[in-house]
């Protein structure tokens, strides 16, 4: 019997009891401990891990090259707490000597950093302690979000218990209408199967649709895994993903080797879903669960307050010109205030020289430094009593971008856009022309 | 191992972002975040809880985000223990992780009202409801995640193993 891609890919980790590679072929169920490629935390969760390090009994980390500190939540520090949250993972940084600390003017959304910098590769094992780490699924890597403490271990021992998920294989069919993305489809598949239908589950995203998609589009699929419930979201490696790996490779500071794993032909899974996308519209998620998502020619008149722009999940370079496609000569709404985030600095600087941030500003949108900020409603753009958001971002949880009484909707960065011209809730071709 | 406390009922779906706000993610430690925990969803919670209170929900209980500050805010509220009729995985691991049991039984979940008073033998897989006087069993958690806990978390026993190994050289 074959074996899917997740099962190979920590197959390939596994380790024996005293920490020595010993790959061998894992079936859903089994319990392993496997050897990381990447592990990831950020200034929210870094210091509960920090603490949990110290009490360890280790001096150091198992690898400094393969730790990756990255400041994006509360930074630029929103105040004096998140400072010294961002401090001690500074502080950690240098003491421990981790290369791959990012800081304000070098970091980026991590999720979106990571694969622009080459820091994650197809075959990768990778653990964060960030829900979304499941993006890197895209680059056909192994990766799972994880609590503080297992990152502690991991950091000191390079080890994660695992244990190996059945896979559902999602099989996308059809052509893509104009202005439907990688969020709508995923939406519309969390629509479908509910926020635990991928409950523990590893979620493998295939079919001639996702075989056109471009690596943004994989990305935020992947990313939005968890919103499924999901511990992974994989893609098959392709040209477009060895393509996008070399480009990132040549802003590597060290150029690792990767292997690419494939899925089997009689790879056993527990369920097949085939998703025809020829019908389908630009997608919102309304209150409060990722799962209500409709077509937005059903979402009604919904009058908005915010429009966000950007996050792990669409704060790409190709997510920010479908906004600039829309709001090109447009202005944001009098009521409505639109804040755009490019993902990294890169991004940004790209987003400057193509013009777009220009279009932004122009159209009467602000335009943030990355942070995750707005997203979880720590700053950038937070939410008072009463008021609604639509959101690039991936959840709509009660409170999640500010007051208990605030609304999000999520929706894909053209929508988003619309949305901030008119002051409600629109699909794209209304204001595209 | 006997617990026995009160019972706060929630629904399906209790995220992570309603067991403790994201806002309050600039703080760290149990005591603070329990300050705050389910404020959201609950305001009576933290002005209520008493030490020892059991948390019952239904399925997919702490979905969400990864943060471990969710089950530090419960056991900073002084909340035993945590039974719905399933978890996410993330906040599975972390519970188990920091030493905050946590059980599956739909069967009392479905049963349970706000208030009762449930005692739960953590040793036997059993959970009573006082009110009713019926007694639930509940799967054992797999063997290699119960040696996490009867280490006392996943710290403890990452350290016996590492202190062990570092023997054996």
């Amino acid at each position: 019997m074959g074996h899917t891609l997740a099962e190979k890919i920590i197959g390939a980790h596994v380790v024996d009891g005293d920490g020595n590679p010993a790959p061998r072929e894992v079936k859903p169920g089994d319990l392993v401990e496997a050897a990381v490629d990447v592990v990831l935390a950020n200034d929210i969760t870094a210091p509960i891990s920090l603490r949990e390090f110290d009490k360890l009994g280790v001096d150091s980390v198992f690898d400094t090259e393969k730790i990756i500190l990255v400041a994006d939540h509360f930074a630029p520090n929103k105040d004096i707490k998140s400072a010294q949250q961002c401090l001690a993972m500074r502080q950690f940084a240098r003491e421990k000597g981790v290369v791959n600390h990012f800081d304000v003017g070098q970091m980026g959304i991590e999720h979106v950093l990571l694969p622009e910098q080459g820091l994650v590769l197809p075959g990768d094992l990778v653990v964060g302690a960030d829900s979304h780490t499941c993006t890197y699924g895209a680059l056909g890597a192994f990766a799972t979000g994880m609590g503080s403490t297992d990152i502690a271990v991991a950091m000191a021992t390079g080890i994660v218990w695992l244990r190996v998920p059945q896979t559902v294989r999602f099989v996308y069919t059809g052509s893509l209408q104009p202005w439907v993305g990688g969020k709508d489809l995923i939406l519309y598949t969390i629509g479908q199967i509910g926020v635990s239908g991928a409950l523990y589950r590893a979620m493998e995203f295939t079919g001639p649709v996702v075989d056109q998609l471009s690596m943004a589009g994989r990305l935020t699929m992947s990313n939005m895994a968890i919103e499924a419930g999901g511990k992974a979201g994989l893609f098959p490696v392709d040209d477009t993903t060895r393509a996008y790996v070399a480009n990132a490779q040549m802003r590597a500071r060290a150029k690792r080797d990767f292997t690419v794993y494939e899925a089997d032909e009689d790879a056993e899974v527990l369920q097949v879903i085939e998703i025809d996308v020829s019908e389908m519209e630009p997608q919102v998620a309304f209150p409060h669960l990722p799962e209500n998502a409709r077509p937005v020619s059903e979402a009604g008149d919904v009058k908005i307050d915010q429009s966000v722009i950007g996050s792990c999940t669409n704060g790409r370079l190709e997510d920010l010109r479908v906004a600039a496609e829309i709001l090109r000569g447009k202005k944001v709404h009098p009521d409505v205030r639109c804040i755009i985030l490019p993902g990294t600095q890169t991004v940004y600087l790209n987003a400057l020289r193509e013009g777009l941030i220009e279009t932004f500003i122009l159209a009467g949108a602000a335009v943030s430094t990355p942070t995750c900020g707005p997203c979880l409603g720590g700053h950038m753009g937070v939410l008072a009593e009463g008021e609604r958001a639509v959101s690039t971002t991936n959840r709509n949880f009660v409170g999640r971008m500010g007051h208990p009484e605030s609304e999000v909707y999520l929706a894909g960065p053209a929508v988003a856009a619309a949305s901030a011209v008119t002051g409600t809730i629109t699909a794209p071709q209304e204001v595209a022309k | 191992m006997k617990l026995t406390g009160n019972v706060w009922k929630y629904g399906d779906n209790v995220d992570t972002d309603a067991i403790i706000p994201a806002r309050y993610l600039n703080m760290s430690l149990p005591e603070e975040l329990a300050e705050h925990c389910m404020e959201d969803i609950d305001l009576s919670f933290v002005g209520s809880v008493q030490k020892g209170d059991i948390i019952v929900g239904g399925d997919n209980f702490g979905c969400g985000s990864s943060r471990e500050h969710a089950p530090l805010a419960l056991k900073g509220a002084g909340v035993s223990c945590v039974i719905a009729k399933g978890f996410a995985r993330i906040f599975y691991r972390n519970a188990i992780n920091i030493g905050l049991p946590i059980l599956e039984c739909a069967e009392a979940v479905t049963e349970t009202e706000k208030g009762d008073e449930l005692t739960v033998d953590l040793t036997a897989g059993s959970i009573t409801n006082a009110r009713t006087g019926k007694t639930y069993r509940t799967s054992p958690l797999p063997g290699f995640v119960m040696r996490i806990v009867e280490a006392g978390g996943l710290v403890d026993y990452t350290r016996e193993r590492l202190q062990s190994h570092a023997a054996r050289r």
